[in-house]
């Protein structure tokens, strides 16, 4: 932030004018993101089977100032928390892997949390949130662990190649995740708990989400240097930054960030990756930059979802995840498409 | 000053640098040059910490470069390898000032503004300054890339193949830049070239390797015979005086 001020003040030279000038890109983008997101929130809060208006607020009506207070703040709460979080790990993940398709939704690591949902419920029973969570991160980094190791000997170089091998890990591992379901009866249940869905947030589960913040907040404290670790190992010593030991930080922020996510609230495909393409296909790869962008846009995206999942169908609900999914699948092939073009 | 104490390095069976021992002093220009594949810049990799040696020590300024802390050698020696694939999107000049994360960890001041401004100026770069590096010629990514090294303001610069993809007005201009790094700067520059009238024209001091052994090392002059040409590259070469500067022709 203090750059912007540092650089006036600065005894610049009159030619690198026009340079400092477009700096200012930066807060713009931040500030509008901000609007529409704040527009936004404040409409999602009263949209909804039972009818909240502002005014309601203010005559302190009984029921309304309650479904208010105990569904829709806090299923904003969790919106806001998990679409900021979840796109800042799909960035912090695709700079690291240097692959601009890799993130927890295109590398296995949901699966993988998926999977240990699973156990977590086979273990402690279907009420241990905390048994769940403890377990969902270990196998969260254990799936990308995993992944990561399989990359690092991928020959095949072909950016598009390597997130496919990822979903197709994913599957494998979500398959195993159903067969087990399946076979102690617990189908129903785990597929409640993996699909994004904040029609359940009221109490209970969603506030393992306030883990999330801090989190992304280490992720902008590491910014710059997970923009070096992102341009190769030999830029990194170079510039004096332990490689290894920054990107595996990075890739455990983004597997914990995960796991809690999908432990909270459900998974929301492709939110990590088709997020951070966008954002930094128009604004570039500097992370300091981009990530404030990234978790604002991340928010909104998943804003956007849930209410058009509660309008589209109304008094009925779509879950978010699966709006998500449609929506960011698509755009995730156009992305592909593109890149394909690109290589050709 | 970077010392190189009886330093080898295998990959597998195949010994790539065989216990090299050299000093080369503080100031000018120093060009390794060798047959392809003499294993320059594995010796290069090694002094820049970007590869462990099997045996052996390399000290920058006393310092060793295998257990210093990277912060500290990274204010030092700066180095640039032969091949950069990077497919981070950074502006030209997002790219040269990470090279004075060393010094101030991202946040920068004004006087690493006015040293970013410096080296944009220096390679020409001020017309490319907001483009993506994915926007450049291999050419001008190349003169981003040095310019980025030029920025971390070490005393220690080592470059290979820093002529890669360059034009001949841009090569000129880059060797140029060089030896103005090192006769107005005081840097000590260290070059990997293929070209040996190149490192002929623009070095002081020659160190020649071939399958990874130190054949010969000294000032330019002494080094641009026939006889040690041939040793090295293994093909007779004619040296004439060219306005000055020893000059290698291959009979062919
Ligand atoms: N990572 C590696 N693995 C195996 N062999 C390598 C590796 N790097 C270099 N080599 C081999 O080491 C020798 C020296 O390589 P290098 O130092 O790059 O040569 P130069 O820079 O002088 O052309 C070559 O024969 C090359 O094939
Ligand atoms: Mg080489």
């Amino acid at each position: 932030m203090s750059s912007t001020t540092e650089r006036r003040s600065g005894a610049a030279p009159a030619p690198s004018g026009q340079v400092r000038r477009r700096r200012g890109v930066r807060r713009r983008h931040v500030a509008a993101a901000l609007a529409a997101l704040v527009v936004a929130a404040l409409g999602s809060l009263f949209v909804g089977v039972s009818d909240v208006s502002p005014a309601d607020l203010l005559d302190a009506d009984e029921a309304g100032t309650r479904v208010f207070w105990t569904s829709r703040v806090p299923r904003l709460t969790a919106i806001l928390l998990a679409g900021s979080a979840t796109a800042v790990a799909g960035l912090v993940m695709m700079s690291l892997t240097r692959n601009r398709f890799v993130s927890p939704q295109t590398a296995g690591t949901t699966e993988w949390v998926g999977l240990g949902i699973v156990v977590a419920t086979l273990a402690f029973g279907s009420t241990s949130v905390l048994g769940k969570m403890g377990i969902a991160v270990a196998f969260s980094l254990v799936g990308t662990a995993l992944f990561v190791w399989l990359l690092q000997r991928m020959v095949l170089t072909d950016i598009v190649v390597v997130p496919l091998v990822g979903i197709l890990l994913g599957g494998v591992v979500s398959a195993a995740a159903a067969f087990l379901a399946y076979r102690f009866e617990l189908l129903q249940s785990v597929d409640a708990w993996m699909n994004g869905d904040f029609s359940g947030v009221v109490a209970g589960r969603y506030e393992l989400l306030w883990l999330v913040p801090a989190a992304t907040v280490v992720a902008y404290l590491y910014a710059d240097r997970f923009s070096v670790a992102g341009m190769g190992e030999g830029f990194a010593v170079n510039l004096g930054v332990p490689y290894t030991r920054v990107v595996t930080l990075g890739l455990v922020i983004a597997s914990v960030v995960t796991a809690i996510v999908v432990v909270g609230v459900g998974s929301i495909p492709f939110l990590g990756l088709v997020v951070p393409n966008l954002v930094t296909l128009a604004l570039g790869d500097n992370l300091r930059r981009v990530l404030p962008v990234t978790a604002v846009t991340g928010a909104a995206f998943v804003l956007v979802c849930d209410v058009v999942g509660r309008t589209i169908r109304y008094p009925y609900e779509i879950p978010v995840g699966t709006v998500g999914g449609v929506i960011g699948g698509v755009v995730f092939i156009v992305l592909l498409l593109r890149a394909r073009r690109r290589v050709a | 000053m970077i010392e190189f104490r009886s330093v080898s390095k295998s990959f597998g069976d195949t010994r790539v640098v065989d216990d090299v021992s050299l000093t080369i002093p503080t100031g000018g220009i120093t060009s390794l040059v060798g047959a392809n594949g003499a294993g320059k810049s594995t010796l290069l990799s090694i002094a820049a910490r970007l590869l462990p040696a099997d045996r052996g020590r390399v000290l920058v300024d006393g310092l060793d470069v295998a257990t210093t802390p990277g912060p500290v050698l990274a204010r030092r020696l700066a180095v640039l390898r032969q091949e950069n694939a990077m497919s981070v999107r950074l502006t030209v000049r997002e790219l040269v000032a990470f090279g004075r994360f060393p010094h101030s960890g991202g946040r920068l001041t004004a006087e690493d503004h006015r040293l970013v401004d410096e080296a944009m100026a220096w390679f020409e770069l001020d017309p490319l300054a907001d483009r993506h590096l994915d926007q450049l010629s291999g050419g001008q990514r190349q003169r981003a890339y040095v310019a980025m090294v030029m920025c971390q303001g070490t005393d220690h610069v080592l470059l290979d193949e820093p002529l890669n993809n360059l034009d001949m007005r841009h090569a000129v201009q880059m060797m140029r830049m060089l030896r103005g790094m090192a006769d107005e700067l005081g840097r000590t520059v260290v070059l990997v070239v293929h070209d040996v009238n190149v490192a002929s024209c623009y070095s002081d001091r020659i160190v020649a390797l071939r399958e990874g052994q130190l054949v010969a090392e000294g000032p330019t002059a002494d080094l641009m015979t026939p006889e040690l040409l041939r040793g090295v590259f293994d093909v007779e070469v004619e040296v004439h005086e060219l306005a000055g500067r020893r000059i290698g022709v291959p009979w062919s």
